[in-house]
């Protein structure tokens, strides 16, 4: 694991979080969408919050799939998810949603799952699908 | 009612990036590290690569509808609860069908992880 690998695991958490809020924020504005008004789904894109949350859910897809060229979708995952404290940390400061101390212990919980994780090998060694650019994928952890 | 249409979305979001997620991680294992691969060869020879794998259009595919059904959710119920229910869930999906699918090692250390976080959830949803 570079430290370029690790940005882009950092890149991952972040652009996800932000994109998430931005939607979130976004589709708060527009009020709820009724299955007998798809077609209001499809101008929620108009919507400057939602906009840039989708380009911000874009950067986060672009470092997630080239995450997962060089790791197992197992350690990108988990590794990656302290974005659940982000989000709520972010649900309750920037639009109070109101957090029950239930809740903060499942937070907590999930951070420590995410940890357990991290400290592992990233990538399984056994070489099971022939890759295309020959790359040695060995154990880099 | 609402409820029931935020959980209903949540069961969509966690079937489909599921299939998604192992979708794309098969087709980036297939292209290899997009890294090297862009240092040796530049942008297009990985856009080219990666966009010339048939399962990652399937993969988008899976991801769009979860996209979707994520946007129904955050409409109808709170940030706090869709959002980390729908992925923290979808991780559990996804170690089981890593193993299947991807013949992902999952060491005992991250079916741990898997549990930690599955109980969250629950908790998260009381």
């Amino acid at each position: 694991m570079t430290i370029q690998k690790y940005l882009v695991l950092a890149g991952i958490t972040v652009f996800a979080t932000a994109g998430d809020a931005l939607l979130a924020r976004g589709m708060k504005e527009l009020g709820g969408v009724s299955l007998q008004h798809l077609s209001g789904l499809l101008l929620a894109i108009l919507n400057p919050s939602v906009a840039g949350g989708i380009l911000l859910l874009i950067a986060f897809f672009a470092c997630y799939v080239s995450a997962l060229s060089w790791a197992d979708l197992t350690y990108v995952l988990p590794a990656t998810s302290s974005g659940y404290v982000f989000v709520a940390l972010t649900a309750h400061f920037a639009f109070h949603e109101v957090i029950s101390p239930t809740r903060w212990l499942g937070i907590t919980l999930i951070t420590a799952g995410v940890g357990f994780v991290a400290a592992g090998p990233s990538l399984t060694p056994v070489p099971h699908i022939e890759s295309r650019s020959a790359v040695s994928n060995e154990v880099k952890s | 009612m609402t409820e029931l249409y935020a959980w209903g979305a949540i069961g969509l979001i966690i079937l489909a990036s599921t299939a998604g997620d192992v979708l794309l991680a098969y087709s980036m294992k297939r292209v290899g590290d997009v890294g090297e691969l862009w240092r040796e060869r530049g942008t297009l020879t990985v856009l080219g690569r990666v966009l010339a794998t048939p399962t990652f259009a399937l993969g988008i595919t899976a991801m769009a509808i979860a996209f979707y059904s994520l946007l129904f959710g955050l409409s109808w119920g709170n940030l706090s609860l869709v959002v980390p229910a729908s992925t923290s869930l979808t991780f559990v999906a996804n170690a089981v069908a890593a193993r299947i699918f991807l013949h992902e090692r999952v060491s005992r250390r991250r079916w741990i992880a898997a549990l930690l976080v599955g109980a969250g959830v629950i908790l998260m949803a009381l």
